[in-house]
């Protein structure tokens, strides 16, 4: 079959004007155009593409937004009062705002001893980059969007945990945009989590403004034999007009454990896209999230679990509610490879529609080449049970609190892991807030 | 838990080697000259005798497909094909309109025979009518050899003729359905079909007629570099029922042979129409030399209120299946099935699935697909299910489960659930797995021995589609997956 003809889309011809200025004449230069050049090669996935199927970016972009600029005093300012709303007890807090890291909106006072966190430039302008998280950041190398986030990279965090370290203090990880311009930013953090060592690491997303904007941000983890790695994603607060692709790349040692809840609950069109690898035998991961969409928002949810270990345990349990004309997407595949044996994986997405008029795509996909194995995976569309709320009805609760009820305890229990209290907290109460706006 | 031994020899039992219908019926066959263009189209057209608008119908499709390129989605591998390489018609010499089976060729009917086929008409023995009496058209290469019960089917108002002949004895109907569910520009595959399809199966059932037996279409690939492009078209009008079954085999032969068929069913408000195939196309040899590439395109329509279409299918042969037996749910409150049991052994490669696509309000769907996969074979479940915007109250239901036999082989799913309608419920489950330890000391508990608790749970496993079979093919079925059935084991 001849190759099929790419028509050059305005944003690809506008990115590679904005790369030729962009591109900074450091030391970084070659291994920017490299990627720049995988990227122009692959262009921006379309639907053609198997699994941008649905989120089909070369119909969505229609311009390229120029890289954000540094951010100036006055926008600093508003962030620092923005973040001082909100804060994690106990926690480390790192700052990257409008896709570079800013230590003088940090406070890395309660760091445990044992963890380092460094400026992504400076750490990747240093030294080679750490084996494991090379490894990982291989996973992701199908994916144009990531090699045009390397290729802009302007910044982002490098977390370094060190073997045998309990990190008590969990790190807040707090991706900010100042939306007063349209921008596009490109950051990229990494995280070790040396052998036997454990750590929380809170992700946060949200923007100051409501300006137009594009957020290609990769977060790239190795997880050591033995560690433990909490991830907790909330992507909230974003305008009409973002648009948000997050990239998680994974690689589990062996024994290893993570978990990992993402809340999305916001406006605009977010992609949030996993790629996670067992290498290890006996590791396990967990991965939930729930999505609150309403108007015309557009979220979009991507795992690619690939055992290659074996007698590795894998979960997922994604939950969607729809509200308005939102639209659904969830995608998961699991892949067992050959030799891969006494593999568990569970798969679950569940949907309830609020609105006539959401849209929800669910394709959960099953690759096995190993016989001795328990896979599964499970989808549901539809609206809340009418004999459950009959149920409740008959005991004397209201139409309006018996579906609240139901909501909130079929939101929280893929929030129910989280070990960080306040965040749990905070995140079933955006559950109860986001309902109470919605009628419910 | 591995497979026990006896389920593994199982599985060996229906290996590839072992193919029974192998054997080359020696018979003249008069053919196309190898390769496609316009006049070889003619070619089929003018053997065929058709009409002009038919013949037009052809050209188009065939100079529509010149323009399309082979899909490359599904998860299969193969060599390109060289369409240039294929006879596009074969027939058995002297085969034009037999009157009577008196005057087919007798080796045909040792063919048939030995298929297990019965052409011949039972004869009412000791004034006993016999039960379960099967219509059957059997198509042998390109062309129908033999349809029976034709005058006893027609008592009742049942059409059930090769669809050659349907072209002329009833233009109007096919005129109106043929290519109305599977449109000529659908897909590669369909689109060839449509410039070259030689014979198949013509049903039109009358409104309010229930089907008085069981249709039946035999294929049979005989001829060596043929390809076979049936069309069938099942037309079932308002308040009526029928029951199809459908059945496959093909010599063995060292070279791949192309199977590119299209069936088309049309229901009527309130019709039903129950379509099954068992398909046993010749798989290949061990190493993969040799086989069907089984390339079909089957879709029926709901077309008015209260239609229902149910596909039931058995695969076991072909080197490489890829069909999707579909549903469109286009009436109101219609409903579609699809029962599924796809056996993958050697080095065969299933894509198969089903499309249910809810346009109708209170649209109801159900799937039931179970995969066995085993030797160095590769199975896949792709499906779709779909709710349209105005499909209030769309149900569907699906379950997919994968049973891996060796560690060569590999299953996958991939469904595709896509809902526009807040109104709509889906529910979906798909599993992969040995046989469960927990299942088996449950049976082994209360006495079963680890051979009989296999045997009952692999029963189990494929039950759900079995016994959606009607009688006689379930009998063949059950040879087939011998793997599966208590008689089989122990």
């Amino acid at each position: 079959m001849p190759p099929m003809i790419r028509r050059e889309h305005d944003a690809e011809r506008m990115l590679g004007e904005q790369f030729r200025a962009f591109r900074p004449a450091d030391a970084s230069a070659g291994r920017r155009d490299e990627a720049f050049t995988l990227f122009s090669e692959a262009g921006l996935p379309s639907r053609r593409i198997e699994s941008w199927h649905y989120t089909d970016l070369r119909g969505l972009v229609r311009e390229a937004l120029p890289p954000a600029p540094e951010p100036d005093a006055a926008t600093i300012e508003a962030a620092r009062e923005r973040l001082a709303a909100h804060a994690v007890p106990g926690a480390a807090r790192v700052v990257v705002l409008d896709g570079t890291y800013r230590p003088e909106l940090s406070d890395l006072s309660a760091l445990s001893a044992g963890v380092t966190v460094t400026s992504v430039l400076d750490a990747l302008s240093t030294g080679d980059l750490d084996a494991g998280l090379a490894a990982a950041q291989k996973l992701g190398q199908v994916e144009s969007m990531l090699a045009l986030n390397a290729a802009f990279l302007q910044g982002g965090a490098m977390i370094v945990v060190a073997p045998d370290t309990q990190a008590a203090a969990p790190i807040e990880l707090v991706m900010l945009l100042s939306g007063r311009a349209p921008a596009a930013t490109y950051d990229r953090s990494y995280v070790k989590v040396g052998d036997r060592a454990s750590l929380t690491l809170v992700e946060r997303h949200a923007s100051l403004g409501d300006a137009k904007s594009l957020a290609a941000t990769v977060l790239v983890a190795a997880v050591g034999d033995g560690a433990s790695f909490e991830h907790l994603a909330r992507i909230d607060g974003l305008g009409p007009q973002a648009l948000h692709l997050g990239t998680t790349l994974i690689r589990l040692g062996a024994d290893a454990k993570f978990e990992a809840t993402t809340l999305v609950a916001t406006g605009g069109v977010t992609r949030r896209q996993a790629y996670l690898e067992f290498v290890g035998e006996n590791a396990t991961a967990h991965l939930y999230g729930v999505s609150l969409l309403d108007g015309k928002s557009h979220a979009d949810t991507t795992l690619i679990v690939t055992h290659t270990a074996a007698h590795c345990e894998s979960r997922e349990l994604f939950k969607h509610i729809l509200d308005g004309e939102a639209t659904g997407i969830y995608q998961g595949r699991v892949v067992v490879a050959p030799g891969a044996q006494k593999t568990d994986g569970k798969m679950l997405s569940k949907c309830v529609f609020l609105g006539d008029g959401a849209n929800m795509y669910n394709k959960p996909e099953l690759e096995i080449f190993a016989d001795d194995v328990v896979c599964g995976h499970g989808a549901t569309v539809g609206a809340l049970d009418d004999d459950q709320l009959f149920y409740l009805r008959a005991r004397g609760i209201p139409l309006r609190e018996a579906q609240a009820l139901l909501l909130e305890a079929f939101a929280s229990e893929a929030i129910e892991t989280v070990s960080v209290a306040s965040v749990k907290d905070e995140m079933n109460d955006r559950v109860g807030e986001w309902l109470r706006q919605h009628g419910r | 838990m591995p497979a026990v031994q006896d389920t593994v020899d199982q599985v060996k039992a229906i290996d590839v080697s072992e193919y029974k219908y192998g054997f080359v019926t020696e018979i003249e066959a008069e053919r196309a000259p190898k390769g496609l263009s316009e006049d070889i189209v003619r070619f089929i057209s003018s053997k065929k005798e058709e009409p002009a608008w038919l013949t037009e119908w052809r050209l188009e499709a065939y100079r529509r497909w010149i323009t399309m390129e082979s899909p490359d989605w599904s998860r299969v591998k193969h060599p390109p094909i060289d369409y240039q390489d294929l006879h596009y018609f074969s027939a058995p010499k002297g085969t034009a309109g037999p009157k009577s089976l008196d005057e087919v060729d007798p080796e045909l009917l040792r063919t048939y025979e030995k298929l297990g086929i019965p052409l011949r008409e039972q004869e009412i023995l000791a004034g006993v009518e016999p039960t379960n009496r099967v219509a059957v058209d059997a198509v042998f290469d390109s062309v129908s050899v033999a349809t029976t019960f034709k005058a006893e089917l027609a008592k009742s108002g049942v059409v059930f003729c090769p669809i050659s002949e349907a072209v002329h004895t009833h233009p109007e109907l096919v005129k109106k359905y043929l290519g109305s569910v599977v449109p000529v520009t659908d897909n590669y595959f369909a689109t060839l079909n449509s410039a070259v399809f030689s014979d198949g199966s013509f049903v039109y059932i009358p409104p309010g007629v229930r089907c008085p037996m069981e249709l039946s279409t035999y294929f049979r690939i005989n001829d060596t570099k043929t390809g076979q492009f049936e069309r069938t078209l099942i037309i079932a009008d308002k308040g009526s029922y029928v029951s199809y079954l459908e059945g496959c085999t093909a010599p063995m032969r060292d070279e791949n042979q192309l199977h590119a068929a299209v069936v088309e069913l049309v229901a009527l408000e309130d019709a039903e129409i129950k379509y099954s195939t068992v398909q046993n196309w010749y798989p290949g040899d061990a190493e993969g030399k040799g086989g069907i590439y089984n390339f079909v395109t089957k879709r029926g329509d709901c077309r008015e209120a209260r239609a229902k279409i149910s596909w039931t299918q058995v695969e076991t042969g072909s080197a490489i299946t890829w069909k999707y037996p579909s549903c469109i749910l286009r009436g109101d409150d219609s409903r579609g099935e699809f029962y599924s049991i796809a056996i993958s052994n050697g080095m065969q490669q299933v894509d198969s699935g089903t499309k249910m696509v809810h346009l109708g309000k209170n649209t109801t769907s159900r799937i039931i697909s179970k995969g066995i996969a085993a030797g160095k074979s590769d199975n896949t479940y792709r499906g779709l299910v779909s709710a349209h915007r105005k499909a209030t109250n769309a149900r569907n239901f699906t379950n997919c489960d994968s049973l891996l036999i060796g560690e060569h082989c590999g299953a996958h799913t991939v469904p595709y659930i896509e809902a526009k309608t807040s109104t709509a419920v889906f529910e979906h489950e798909a599993t992969t797995s040995k046989i469960s330890e927990d299942q088996l000391f449950y049976c082994r508990q209360r006495g079963l021995s680890g051979e009989e608790a296999t045997a009952l749970i692999v029963n189990g496993f494929v039950r759900d589609v079995l016994q959606q079979l009607p009688m006689e093919f379930a009998v063949e079925a059950q040879k087939l997956i011998a793997i599966s059935l208590e008689g089989s084991v122990g």
